[in-house]
Parts: structure tokens; sequence; C-alpha cells
């Protein structure tokens, strides 16, 4: 009688065997594959898009006609083809020409810092603006300003209202 | 000979600018009423005097004298002579120049008309007017000389006023021609707009100081110069919107605005300019923010000298350039200058600015556009701050930085959401006062109509949140502001039993700035519909066919046919031109002819796209590249633009609108002899 044990533990090996074999087979063709194909243009130009040119002034890169952009494309086709990531190539193009080719600052904090400031302030200055206009006219007339009637400065507004109440 | 005596006539003309700004102020200190009509005088000698100059000038660019050389420099003798003309203001020299001699045109006009009316004004608008146009005049007499001459001499060849010691004039065979991108239609007109919209602003400044150096701190300033204002607005919008149609015909980038700083340099003033004519009209109407309207119009002025600084000084290509530059520091300091003694001037009359009377309620018309002048002046701040951010890195840490798109559409995104909002409601507000209750009643009707139409565009167009939002602001204020004109003309149409259409004439006519203020308000929500569909729904793709190979893109299919390559050598360009069949959805619409033009003397190219408009989108194809050699493979890049022909339809309606809210009124005694023939009419739709 034959033990069906060993049978059993050999073939687990056969089959673990095989599957590590095809695993590693399917990376390996992954990894050719992904060598070999050539990215499009659409893909480079989504990483060119998002840099500026070492030389012009104030144009993408995905649309400067010049002949040092169309071969720094072709470095991000090369890039892109040797497996780079967006992240990378865009840190490659910092070191090389410096933070000028990115199209934002590289400190956003300081970049957006300044505009957020301002309108607080502006909004702080108006708000204090309206608070201050407002108390003389509230402690003058007593009038709570909701149930004042507008002010009729402007004849053309009262006289259509009027005309239009009366058309009703 | 004929350039020495140009720039003869150059200095002739500074030299009696100089003399009116010193005429007028003795006049003035002396109360000489017989030195500040010689100031008059002197001032109203320098439009002759610089349209002789600019003359000169342009019968040198027309005739290629490249001896001078601005002439070498703008023009070849290829170009059309029109565009020798238009060369004039396609340099450095020639455009200051032309700054001066349009200077020259409005300072004349205003110191001609009504000049005993606005005699206590005028002889300060001709001192801060006379001190602009003497600046710009020294810039071209001492640095920017448009008459310089080439001469060879020991070291080479330099451009000289006069001839130097041991040197011989030096004529080129032939010119180096006007930048081929600056040859568009588009560009031939875009600069004069702008230089227009900013010229005209000095005029209101020139008032507004007027007004506190004689201490006349009423409306009065404002009244005199609202249509200069407006007038202002018009060129410097028109301007914008001309050189955002150049960008899309010629830089061939599928865009209109790339937030380059030269275009912000141009929007800066016209956002002030902007809040500068909503603000003015709390002062005509209720006698407040005296101030902030004078802080406006400096800050406009300001920002039109900084303009052309930006654009003139070489510091946005870098700070070093700026300090190398001859003119920059100039600029720098003049800008300055008039800005310390404006604000110093406001600071000295501050107590006589003071308001007439007291804002009541937070909702009503003069809060709400104190709002939008925050607004506006937020995103100044970021416009200011996007351009300064990388010269101020550059400066203190020596790293050069670009602000890009990114940041300013994030940042203002926001911004000009809230103003359309503010568009939307301001229009029903009251002067003086309105209510959440009066304003809620106004407003429900557009409001719940606006949701509909939203909620429609959703199962029918998009679902992105950004742009329903965007396009439910836009029908809240198209609908808020057709409410209005329905309103006064069916008032009209009962009171007065005119028709529907002579009511909507009449209306319109007899508050001309108001309804002209309304389609200005349409006009932009149809620029906004354009520029949401091109920043939300752009859709784009390139790559590489050969012939009878196809590319697709949204409901688009381009087959690629041929492509033909011939040197016009008269005009000095290689054409090379594609031909595309193009369908949608398998139909068959017709053929596009991408192509690019390259210009043998200055060695540039021009990409002009093969572009298939319609309402809904815009089919737009730029020729990339091809294989010069077999001709049989090319690359194209096509974008898929939705709804940006509503930006140049808006624009058009635009300039329809700023012209009803400018126009002149009628004489008043006219308009007076008018309405006694017809005493019975009362109705308020008639104002």
């Amino acid at each position: 009688m034959i033990n069906p044990q060993p049978g059993v533990a050999t073939m687990k090996r056969y089959f673990f065997a095989l599957t590590l074999t095809l695993v590693l087979a399917g990376l390996f063709a992954g990894a050719v594959l992904a060598q070999g194909t050539t990215p499009t243009d659409d893909e480079v130009n989504k990483v060119a898009k998002q840099l500026f040119c070492p030389v012009c002034e104030s144009t993408p890169l995905d649309v400067c006609p010049t002949e040092a952009c169309r071969q720094w494309r072709e470095l991000i086709r090369e890039m892109l083809a040797d497996g780079k990531s967006e992240a990378e190539i865009k840190q490659y193009f910092v070191e090389h020409f410096g933070a000028r080719v990115l199209n934002e600052p590289p400190n956003r904090l300081a970049s957006y810092a300044v505009p957020v400031v301002a309108f607080l302030l502006g909004a702080f200055m108006l708000f204090r603006g309206f608070q201050m206009w407002m108390k003389p006219s509230k402690a003058g007339t007593g009038v709570p300003v909701e149930e004042a009637k507008p002010i009729p400065q402007d004849d053309y507004i009262v006289r259509l209202e009027e005309e239009l109440k009366k058309k009703k | 000979m004929i350039a020495q005596f140009g720039f003869g006539v150059l200095v002739v003309t500074f030299l009696v600018t100089l003399y009116s700004v010193f005429a007028a102020v003795y006049g003035e200190y002396k109360k000489s009423p017989s030195m500040v009509e010689s100031a008059r005088r002197a001032m109203l000698l320098t439009w002759p005097l610089l349209t002789l100059t600019a003359g000169v000038l342009i019968y040198l660019l027309v005739n290629n004298h490249y001896e001078v050389q601005f002439v070498y420099e703008v023009t070849s003798r290829s170009m059309p002579t029109y565009l020798k003309v238009t060369a004039w203001w396609g340099g450095q020299a020639g455009s200051l120049l032309f700054w001066s001699w349009l200077m020259s045109v409005f300072a004349s006009l205003v110191t001609i008309r009504k000049w005993d009316r606005d005699r206590e004004f005028l002889p300060w608008v001709i001192v801060v007017a006379s001190i602009t146009m003497a600046f710009f005049l020294g810039m071209n007499i001492f640095f920017e000389n448009p008459f310089a001459q080439l001469y060879q001499g020991f070291d080479g060849v330099n451009a000289h006023t006069f001839q130097p010691a041991n040197s011989i004039l030096v004529t080129p065979a032939d010119g180096r021609g006007l930048n081929p991108l600056l040859r568009h239609p588009g560009m031939v007109i875009h600069p004069p707009m702008l230089y227009l919209g900013f010229v005209s602003f000095v005029i209101p400044y020139a008032f507004a100081l007027a007004a506190l150096i004689t201490g006349r701190t009423d409306d009065r300033w404002i009244r005199l110069t609202r249509r200069w204002a407006l007038w202002a607005w018009l060129f410097l919008s028109f301007g914008l919107v001309l050189g955002g149609r150049w960008a899309y015909d010629v830089l061939g980038w599928g865009g209109y605005w790339g937030w380059d700083p030269v275009e912000i340099a141009a929007f800066m003033p016209w956002l002030t300019g902007t809040a500068f004519l909503h603000s003015v009209m709390i002062q005509e109407k209720r006698g407040m923010f005296k101030h902030w309207n004078m802080l406006l119009i400096i800050l406009t002025y300001s920002l039109v000298i900084f303009g052309t600084f930006l654009t003139r000084s070489g510091v946005l290509s870098s700070v070093h350039a700026f300090a190398q530059s001859a003119i920059g520091p100039l600029f720098f300091a003049f800008i300055g200058l008039s800005l310390i003694t404006s604000v110093a001037l406001l600071i000295y009359r501050w107590d006589s600015l003071r308001s007439e009377t007291t804002m009541t309620s937070l909702l009503s018309r003069e809060a709400l556009f104190l709002l939008n002048n925050l607004l506006f002046m937020s995103i100044l701040v970021v416009c200011f701050w996007g351009v300064i951010y990388p010269l101020i890195s550059e400066l203190f840490t020596g790293n050069k930085i670009t602000v890009g798109p990114p940041f300013y559409e994030r940042a203002t995104g926001p911004l000009f959401a809230s103003l359309m909002l503010l568009m939307g409601i301001a229009p029903l507000s009251a002067w003086g006062n309105s209510t959440v209750k009066t304003l809620g009643r106004a407003i429900w009707k557009p409001a719940v109509l606006a949701v509909a139409i939203t909620v429609y565009t959703y199962f029918t167009y998009t679902q992105n949140i950004i742009a329903l939002i965007g396009f439910f602001l836009i029908a809240l204020v198209i609908l808020v502001t057709l409410y209005e004109y329905w309103r006064g003309a069916n008032a009209r149409q009962k009171g007065q039993g005119e028709n529907i259409l002579t009511a909507f004439w009449n209306l319109t006519g007899r508050n001309r700035r108001r309804y002209g203020g309304y389609i200005i308000h349409i006009s932009m929500m149809l620029m906004a519909i354009g520029i949401l569909g091109i920043e939300i729904f752009q859709v784009e793709t390139q790559g590489r066919v050969s012939a009878g190979e196809t590319l697709s893109l949204a409901n688009y299919t381009i087959e690629y046919k041929e492509i033909a390559s011939w040197d016009d050598n008269p005009k000095g360009v290689n054409f090379t031109r594609a031909v595309l069949d193009v369908y949608e959805n398998g139909i068959y619409l017709g053929q596009l002819h991408p192509r690019k033009d390259y210009y043998f003397e200055s060695q540039q190219s021009m990409t002009i796209p093969g572009e298939r408009a319609t309402l809904r989108d815009d089919l737009y194809v730029l020729l990339v590249d091809w294989e010069p050699s077999t001709m049989e493979g090319a690359t194209f890049k096509v974008f898929v633009n939705p709804l940006v022909n509503w930006l140049w339809l808006g624009s058009l309606l635009f300039l329809v609108g700023i012209f009803i809210a400018a126009w002149p009124d009628q004489d008043p005694e006219r308009v007076t002899v008018r309405a006694g023939r017809r005493l019975p009419q009362t109705s308020a739709a008639d104002d």
C-alpha cells in the first residue's frame, strides 16, 4: 500500500514552484514590456504641461516651439519609458535648471499666504468700517435697520417701484 | 538730416511741456490768468509738435531709412506699408513716443473743451498731464531715442543721436523686420487700445489731484471725468480682449490667457479701474467713500505707469536686467514719487473728504459695492503678488521661480465667483437701504429659474460641481439683469403705451449708464460661459499620423490628407500647410488647414491653427511637426474647446454695453426744451 502523504507534499512543492515561476515570468515580461513601450505624446505633454521652458520666458514646456524644448520633451519621453514618475522627472528638471521650471513656486505657503492675509485684512477692515458707519444711524434714529425705509436717493428706483405697484 | 529734425522737434516738445508745468504752477501761485493761459497754449502746442515728430518717424519707417536704429529693428523691405506704419509702437522707443503723443491728444482735448467751466481744475490738470508727458519724452530723449542713427566707429557699429568723431553713417540694405507674432491684425490694434486705456486714465487722475490741490473735494471732479474713466475702461477692456484673441490665434497653445506677467500688467489697472467705476457711484449718490475713490484713482494711475514699467524695463526677465536697464530705475523712481506725492496730498485733505452720510444697511447698494471693491482689490493683490514674488525671490535668495496659471486660478477662482454672486444681487438692492425681505422678494423668481437651469445642466451637460456653481451664477446674473430690464420696459409699455421693443429702446436711452452697465454685466456672463468652457472642459490630444490616418478627440475625427511647403520670397516667409478632413460622429464637416509660417529675417515661426468654430465648441488643430524630406507624416495637436466662442461673442456685446454707458448725454438745455414739449409724461421708466 502506498502512503499518499509524500505524493501530496511533492504535488504541493511542484505547484508552488510552478506558481513562483509563472509570477516571476509575468513580472519579467511586464518589466520588459514596460521598458519597450514608448510613451505617447499625450503622456509626455501631461508632464511637460507642469513645467516651464527653462530658456523662454513664461512658456509652458508642452507648447514651446524651440528645438531645445523639443529635446526636453523627448527627454521626458525617455524618462517615462524608463519608468520614472512625474515627481522624479520634475525633480530632475529642478536639479538641472532650477525651481523656475516648475509652474508653481515650491514654497506654496509663502505664495498663498500673502493674498489670503490681504483678503482677511481687507474683510476685517470692511467689517469694522460697517460697524462704525452703522452706529450713528441706529443711535440717531432709534429705528432698527431692518425696518428703515430705503433712502429716496435714486428717484428712478422709487418711481419705478411705485409704478409697478400701481400696475399690479 | 530728417532724423535729426525729428529729434529736434522732440526736444522742443519736451521744453514746451516743461514750460507748461512751470507756467501753470507760477500762474496759479501768482494768480496770473495770463500765465495760466500761456500754460494752456503751451499744452495745446504739444499735440501738433508731437504729431510732427510722429510724422517724421512714420516717414522714416515707411521709406526704409535703415540708418535709423529703430527703423532697422522693427521694419524690413518686405513688410507692407500699413505694417511699417504700425511698427511705430512695435518697439520700445516708438511705443514711448506713442504714449506721449496720446497723452498730448487727450490733454489737449481736455483743455480745448470747457476751459471756462473747469477753470478751477484745469491749470492743475495741465501740470499733472504735462509732468507725465515730460517723463515719457525725457525717456525718449535721454535713453530711448527713436531717431538715433547707426554709425561705424573704431568700436564697431553703434547708435548715436549725433555723429561721433571719426565715424561714418551706416545704412544696412534691409531691416530686421517686425516680430512676426506682432503682424497679426489683433496685435496691430491691441497695443494702441491698451495705451489708449492707460493714457485715458491719466485724465481722471489729473482731475483728482487737481481737486486735492485746490481743496474742491466734492464730487465735481468725478462728474467731470466719469466719461473719461468709462472710455479709458472701454479701451483697456478692448485691448485685453484683443490680446486674448491674438494669443488664441497665433501663439499656438490653444488658450487665450496664460497669466503671463505682461498680461497681468494690463489687467491690474483694469481691476482698480473697474472698482473705481463702481465706487464713484457711491460718492455721487450718497456722498460717501471719497477717500477711497481718491485712493483708487491714484492706484490706477500708479498701476498704469507700473504696467508700462514692467513691460519696458526688462525687470520681468530678471531683476538684474532691470538694474542694468537705463529706464528701469527711472520708471521706478517716477512711480514712487507720484505715489508718495498723491498720497501725501490725500492725507493733507483727509478731513475735507469725510463722508456726508452714513451706511444704514449691510445689504444696501453702497455696502454691496464696497464688497465688490474688496473682491477687486483682493484679485489685484493676487496679481500683484504673483508678478513681484519671483522678483523678490530672485532679489533676496538668488533663486528664480515661476508663478504660473495654477496659482492664479486657485487664488482668484473663489473671488471671481463671489463677484458674480454680487453681480446677481447688487442690481436688486436699493441705495441707502435694503433688507433681506425686500431683496429676497426681488430675487426669488430669477433664483428659482437659475436653480432650474442648473438642474437641467446637471442632467444634460455636466456633473462637474465647479462648472455647475459657475453655470448657476451665470444664469442668476443674466436672469436678474433681464428681469430688471423687463420690469422697466413693462412699466413703460403700460405707462406710455409703447410696444415692447420701443419700451426697451427708450428705457435704455433714458438711463444709459444704468442699462449700459446691465448689458456689460450680461456680456461678462457670456464671456464667463466661454471661460468656464475652456477652463473646465477643454480636452486635447497629440499624435503623429501618416497620410490617410486619423486622430480622434471627443466627437471629432481628423484625417490627414497631405502637407505642402513653399517659399513666398517677396514676403520673406516659408509656409507649411497641412490639409485635414474633419468628421464629427462619422459625418464629414469640411477641411482644416493648420500651418506654420517661418520668417526668414527674424528666424521665427508662427503656428496658425486650423479652427472650426461653433457656439458649442471650437475644434482647434495645430501643426506641430512634420517630416520635411518625405512630407509623408506629420504631428498634430488637437484641442476641443467647448463654449469658447461665447467669450468672443460676449466681448462684442461688451462693446455695445460700454458704448451705451459712455455715450455723451444730450445738451441739458436741449433736453429741457424737449421735456417742456412733453410735459404730461412723468413715468419713472423715462428716466
